[in-house]
């Protein structure tokens, strides 16, 4: 295709409408239980869900794709049920057609030597998913292509998830733990830990046996080629980038084989900042973990308090008042605007046009972060929404004028402005669409098989966002369009960007009557709860539009428990990057930063 | 007073009498060094865009002459480990810190750097980068503000002045540099300067809880 006909294509931004009426999953349900009389509901009280005999979830999961519509394997979670001597995996299935909720599909397999077939010869999207349920939970995928640890390095002793399994500085199970309150004694964990440092090594182990060598080390697992073409004075070479490098927007690593100056194979290599979310979460207590889901993706972090409280509320039961719904929708909107902004800003400091966009957008960015730290407390980790409602009202004034005719003057003057200049300077800039079009591709199929989410999945021309699809708060009332492009590549996930900040104004501006037809209204259900403890065990499923992508919370928990049992998050980052090796495949090694650039990672999500 | 010291024994030009000036040779070294230490880029998680920011135009860390970040160690003064250490990522950290060449500064921005932070009891987080390399600087909160960060640097800036040509280690031939053995991943992060330790425990039950070691200990 020429260009002229390429940017034409990217340039009709079309309306999509997807509202549901009723939902496809109890239908689905119908014919699949139907079809596989083995399919049963969850027996458990309050759990969701149907259990899938192991050695058929790959006919079942074919047959949920190709027949019923469920395809987009949203997430997969493992989980260890100890009590019962059993290991799970949990399937959430979408339709990205009929929108709605998940089809949830559970596999019980025994808890010495767990095996379940693997899906990601049919749904590459669960590849990483697949390989971090093995890394820290030790269940091993038949069939998978390549199960290797992920997060943690070969060699590392034991499968740290499982509920068995102790780390260095363990004290107990549950938080509030005992040393620390209430009247405990304050002591360091190292200072009793035999190392001074928060490491353990098995019993018996010797570091004679130790051969470490680093430069050989960092490509364990991996294939490093140096051979030549027949004929040709070539040679094949594996170049690393990362983890320390300028381009990768944190602690990433990618390993690149390269013919020339071309991509023949890159492989992402994570775990650099994995900081065991998943696992400190399951010791905290319910609301301990909201500060925590801030660090997720530390550029979004009202979306992820809205994601988590969500998913906790499911379980609660807990009401939320009309005006909490629309300081959150504020805060959610503004945080999108605020994080596309950063993100184009560094995609074009990685398209070579350094730092000059890249301050103009954090200097607009600045101006959101202020409004957050004058409500919330902090700039960066705002820890503001609670189950029921939001933790403060509004400020009465922000700068010296009032705060809403402050957010009347950002919202109708200055974001749009902002918005604009950026449109004008830089979306027919030669050398973004030179870098841009036809760059890192990604076909509305690929896109829908590798799991993507979000400008990745939308930029594909897939018209998927869970605002609409599955909308939670108040955003079936509001006026919006999806943002879609077509082309699925850098330059229009680009435009899908620009395109959303657009939208999240038009958002803004419907909520703003709201916010000041409810002035002084309850902003959190009842007293503020601070020792909560869920009414009823199960599971629940929380999630959100983030501007990465889909973000969900799966948490189960126990009746009357204040811990959550399992907490995991669908963290679109990491899921996202499953799909970067195809994308790069046979790009130049320059395209390869422009591209992890349009997927705009945030590493605090892909390694949590 | 240094004009009197001049003009007793150096013949000083007319013109040249009010454009000279006499200071000690620590100050004018040392003036020049604080201003331009060049940060690596090096951001390892939140407190990163923090930093991005700092260095960004509104706090405009061009001020004091750090806005220089260098991609590579071999070009940088300071290493601003901005975020959570992990296991995995420390043997990265220690080898970019030998690679500095002296003098070279570290601070520790966060409560991740300095002692683990929020994240200190997970398996694969490292309790502060302090216990593998030396810490010049620690800027505390979760991330710091930039005024927090720039405090520390100014910091930073007072630990250079205080610094002396006659005794900084780095000019001395008995006191040759000292690199940090890169840590290696074994079953879980061997720190190179712990073999002796590790060898007298490995006898022992390594599954314990910290409460039943406060009961040995105590």
């Amino acid at each position: 295709m020429s260009d002229e006909a390429l940017s034409e294509e990217a340039m009709q931004n079309e309306v999509v409408e997807v509202r549901v009426h009723t939902d496809p999953v109890e239908e689905a349900v119908e014919r699949l239980t139907e079809r596989f009389p083995e399919v049963v509901e969850d027996p458990r009280p309050d759990f969701g869900g149907y259990m899938v005999p192991a050695n058929q979830i790959r006919d079942v999961a074919a047959y949920v794709r190709d027949e019923l519509g469920f395809d987009y394997l949203s997430s997969v979670t493992g989980l260890d049920l100890i009590d019962e001597g059993k290991m799970e995996v949990v399937y959430h299935t979408y339709s990205i057609d009929k929108g709605g909720s998940a089809l949830v599909l559970k596999v019980h397999v025994d808890r010495e030597e767990p095996t379940v077939p693997s899906l990601t010869p049919m749904w590459p999207g669960a590849d990483f998913q697949e390989r971090e349920i093995w890394d820290l939970y030790g269940i091993n995928f038949e069939g998978h292509p390549d199960q290797r640890r992920i997060l943690l390095w070969d060699g590392f002793e034991g499968h740290p998830m499982r509920k068995d399994w102790h780390e260095p500085f363990y004290e107990e199970e549950h938080k509030p733990f005992g040393s620390r309150w209430p009247g405990g004694e304050v002591f360091r964990a190292e200072e009793r830990n035999p190392y001074g440092k928060n490491v353990q090594y098995p019993a018996g182990w010797q570091p004679e046996s130790l051969e470490f060598n680093p430069d050989t080390e960092v490509y364990a697992g991996m294939t490093v080629t140096r051979e030549a073409t027949p004929g040709l004075k070539t040679e094949k070479v594996t170049v690393n980038m990362g983890p320390q490098h300028p381009s990768t927007h944190g602690v990433f690593r990618m390993v690149v084989t390269l013919d020339g100056e071309t991509v023949l194979k890159l492989e992402p290599v994570m775990g650099y900042l994995h900081r065991n979310h998943e696992q400190i979460g399951e010791r905290n207590t319910f609301i301990q973990n909201i500060p925590f889901t801030d660090r997720l993706d530390y550029l979004s972090s009202m979306g992820n308090n809205h994601g988590y409280v969500l998913a906790v509320e499911q379980l609660l039961g807990s009401k939320v008042p009309e005006r909490a719904e629309w300081i959150r929708i504020l805060m959610v909107e503004l945080n999108r605007i605020s994080n596309h902004a950063w993100a184009l800003g560094f995609l074009l400091n990685d398209m070579g046009a350094f730092q000059t966009p890249a301050l103009y957008m954090i200097t607009e960015r600045e101006l959101i972060v202020d409004f957050f730290e004058a409500t919330a407390g902090s700039r960066m980790m705002c820890n503001y929404m609670r189950f029921g409602g939001v933790a403060y009202d509004l400020p009465t004034e922000f700068r010296g004028q009032p705060t809403m005719e402050f957010l009347d003057e950002l919202i109708y003057e200055q974001i749009p402005r902002f918005i604009e200049e950026m449109d004008v300077y830089l979306t027919n800039n030669e050398i973004v669409r030179a870098r841009g079009i036809g760059v890192g591709t990604l076909s509305a199929e690929e896109a829908i098989a590798y799991s993507t989410a979000g400008p990745v999945l939308r930029a594909s021309g897939v018209p998927y966002d869970v605002r609409r699809a599955e909308p939670y708060s108040y955003y079936d009332e509001l006026d919006f369009d999806i943002a879609v492009f077509y082309n699925g590549d850098v330059y229009d996930r680009y435009l899908v960007r620009i395109e959303e900040m657009r939208q999240s104004v038009r958002i803004l501006k419907q909520i703003l009557p709201h916010l000041r037809s409810t002035m002084g209204a309850p902003i959190v259900e009842g007293k503020p709860q601070y020792a909560i403890r869920v009414p009823r065990g199960g599971d629940a499923y929380g999630r959100v539009e983030n501007p990465k992508g889909e973000l969900g919370f799966y948490i189960t928990a126990k009746t009357r428990s204040s811990n959550p049992e399992r907490y995991h998050v669908r963290a679109p980052s990491f899921i996202n990057l499953t799909a970067l090796g195809k994308m790069c495949r046979g790009h130049k090694v320059a395209d390869i930063v422009t591209i992890l650039g349009s997927i705009d990672i945030v590493l605090g999500e892909v390694d949590r | 007073m240094a004009t009197e010291a001049l003009t007793s024994d150096v013949p000083v030009p007319d013109e040249l009498r009010s454009n000279v000036f006499v200071t000690s040779l620590d100050k004018v070294y040392n003036w020049g060094r604080r201003n331009s230490v060049w940060p690596m880029v090096f951001g390892l998680a939140c407190c990163a865009i923090e930093m991005i920011c700092t260095a960004a135009s509104r706090y405009d860390l061009a001020r004091f002459g750090m806005e220089v970040f260098r991609a590579t160690p071999r070009q940088s003064d300071l290493m601003i480990v901005s975020g959570t250490v992990t296991k995995k990522m420390v043997p990265t950290i220690v080898r970019l810190y030998n690679q500095m060449p002296e003098p070279r500064y570290v601070l520790s921005m966060g409560a991740c750097a300095s002692g683990g932070g929020p994240f200190k009891e997970g398996y694969h987080v490292v309790d502060g980068i302090d216990k593998f390399v030396p810490v010049d600087v620690y800027v505390p909160g979760c991330p710091p503000t930039p005024q927090a960060l720039i405090n520390g640097l100014i910091a930073l800036q007072e630990k250079i002045d205080q610094q002396s040509i006659l005794t900084a280690p780095w000019y001395r031939k008995d006191t040759p540099s000292e690199l940090v053995p890169i840590p290696a991943l074994g079953p879980d992060l061997v720190d190179l300067r712990q073999l002796d330790i590790i060898r007298r425990h490995a006898g022992t039950v390594q599954e314990h809880t910290i409460t039943e070691l406060a009961q040995k200990t105590d």
